[in-house]
């Protein structure tokens, strides 16, 4: 009975972060600007791994492969925004301006005062 | 199941390569380069080729991207236009390419129980594993054991390798001390980036280490254990700056490192002989043999990790101290 | 239910790809890099599970810890050539 919830759980669980993947997949292609295209990503960062290895662990029991999954999820969980925010304020040192409707690199000299 | 992963990945494998090829911005191949590099290791992992895919994650996507884009930092970004000798070359490497797909015509099926390579030789080394060593992992054994001569050389050509680059980047002995200049970088100003470094690296190196002792039940060894380190040193030198790394890890003692791998691997082979046995025979190193093997294995994986790490980070600091020639 | 997991992960890789080579920018390439990474190491640990094989959970936290450095050195590099760049515009 348990083995049954646990399985439906995990089914849900395990689509759903399958789903937030593809969203993230597809948001990142079809956004306009980069800025918009980090959110889409940092979607996958964080949403879609959480549930993913919450699913994985609840088939995995209490064993060594739970807690070494545990850690692969915190360390996803730590790195995954750093790397996105380093990304995001490299391109806005860089010049690259948010809110244009194009995504053509533009310097800060040549951008109009 | 294998054969959808196999579609999806090897499409994209060659659409990387092809992208690869044709890019005209440097730094966009070597980030093509890391995205082929994933793919391979991908792929080792679903031919079930656990310790090839984790050498290759740890090498390839981390360290050898690194060391190309200092390497990028010295030079200019963008090919130069060659425009001779391109259609000779295309119809060269097309009657070649044709020529090896229609010898693999005759390879035998993915797997297949009835191939050659399974009639005796895959089979002994199954069976004599337990027998000799008594540990789960087969690939280790062979590496380090069965065919321990060739890992032997594959450490000496690191070796090589990098004295290679040290004599090509004319590195002074460390007597002299290297003026390091102090650039000024953006990573060092950044707050967040800095705490979850600071937190991260002795994680990195304390996997490594796990990595390098646990090489002989599950995937790692010493190749896999190095090139970890030495991705969490150039997290520090990124962090901190080029410095701050050489003055934690000095150069003398990652020369130290690669030559004392080496010879340490080289001397447990001398050890063997002179306790009579053959040229890295471990057996003979203990008084059950079984332990023995053991005990030899343990000390070359470390001078191989050592080897490994040293000669990566010798590399990197080679790159990434030189001022650009502008 | 892991195979599903498996393909919906593996196309996410190929839209990934696809915006690598397309994106106009470099940081979008590098952004692509990134979210291929994270990809990796969820489909490794999926598969590893799929197959029976928890021991090999050890090539997913590899790559997890060794995901940020490539991208902090990319960074890196990058703003080194940008500063450069403004100070060749100056001179």
């Amino acid at each position: 009975m348990i083995d049954l919830a646990l399985d439906i759980l995990s089914w849900i669980l395990l689509t759903s972060g399958g789903v937030f993947v593809l969203i993230g997949g597809i948001g990142g292609l079809r956004l306009p600007n980069f800025y918009t295209r980090i959110h889409a990503a940092s979607l996958t960062d964080t949403m879609a791994t959480l549930l993913i290895f919450i699913g994985i662990i609840l088939q995995a029991g209490f064993t060594l492969a739970s807690l070494k999954l545990f850690a692969i999820m915190l360390f996803l969980l730590l790195t995954g925004p750093t790397a996105t925010y380093a990304l995001a304020n490299a391109a806005l040192l860089s010049g690259l301006k948010p809110d244009t409707g194009t995504a053509k690199d533009k310097t800060k000299e040549n951008a109009p005062e | 199941m294998i054969y959808i992963f196999a579609l999806f990945l090897l499409t994209l494998l060659v659409i990387t390569a092809i992208a690869i090829v044709r890019a005209e911005d440097l730094f966009v191949a070597v980030i093509l380069t890391s995205i082929f590099s994933l793919l391979m290791a991908i792929n080792f992992f679903i031919l079930d080729a656990a310790d090839v895919a984790l050498t290759e994650a740890a090498v390839g996507a981390g360290v050898t991207t690194v060391i190309f884009l200092c390497a990028l930092a010295l030079t200019g970004d963008q090919e130069k236009p060659q425009k001779q000798g391109q259609k000779v070359a295309l119809v060269i490497v097309s009657i070649l390419a044709l020529v090896i797909i229609y010898s693999t015509f005759d390879n035998p099926q993915l797997g297949d129980p009835d191939a050659p390579v399974h009639q005796h030789v895959a089979p002994w080394y199954l069976e004599k594993t337990p027998e000799y060593m008594d540990f789960p992992n087969v690939v280790t054994a062979i590496l380090s054991s069965f065919r321990g001569y060739d890992t032997l050389g594959e450490v000496f050509v690191v070796f090589a390798a990098c004295i290679g680059v040290l004599f090509i980047l004319g590195v002074s002995p460390p007597r002299k001390a290297m003026q390091v200049s102090v650039k000024k970088s953006g990573l060092r100003h950044h707050l967040i980036p800095q705490v979850v470094g600071r937190l991260l690296i002795p994680f990195i190196v304390l996997f490594g280490l796990y990595t390098q002792f646990h090489g002989e039940y599950g995937p790692g060894g010493g190749f896999q254990a190095g090139a970890l380190i030495a991705t969490g040193v150039i997290l520090y030198a990124l962090l901190e700056g080029e410095a701050e790394a050489l003055r934690a890890v000095p150069r003398r003692v990652l020369l130290g490192m690669v030559v004392g791998g080496a010879l340490l691997y080289g001397s447990v082979g001398v050890v063997c002989m002179l306790m009579g046995g053959a040229f890295l025979d471990y057996s003979v190193l203990a008084a059950d043999p079984v332990w023995g093997q053991q005990l030899g294995i343990l000390i070359i994986e470390a001078g191989v990790g050592m080897a490994v790490c040293g000669a990566l980070l010798s590399i990197f600091h080679a790159f990434a101290a030189r001022e650009r020639v502008s | 239910m892991y195979i599903l997991v498996s393909i919906a992960i593996l196309i996410t890789m190929v839209l990934a790809v696809v915006r690598a080579l397309m994106g106009p920018t470099v940081y979008d390439r590098v952004l692509a890099v990134n979210v291929f990474g994270t990809k990796t190491v969820l489909l490794l640990s999926v598969i590893a599970f799929l197959n029976g094989r928890p021991d090999f959970l050890d090539l997913a936290l590899a790559y997890a810890l060794i995901n940020m450095v490539g991208i902090l050195a990319v960074l890196e590099f990058f703003q080194n050539r940008s500063q450069r760049n403004a100070k060749a515009k100056h001179d």
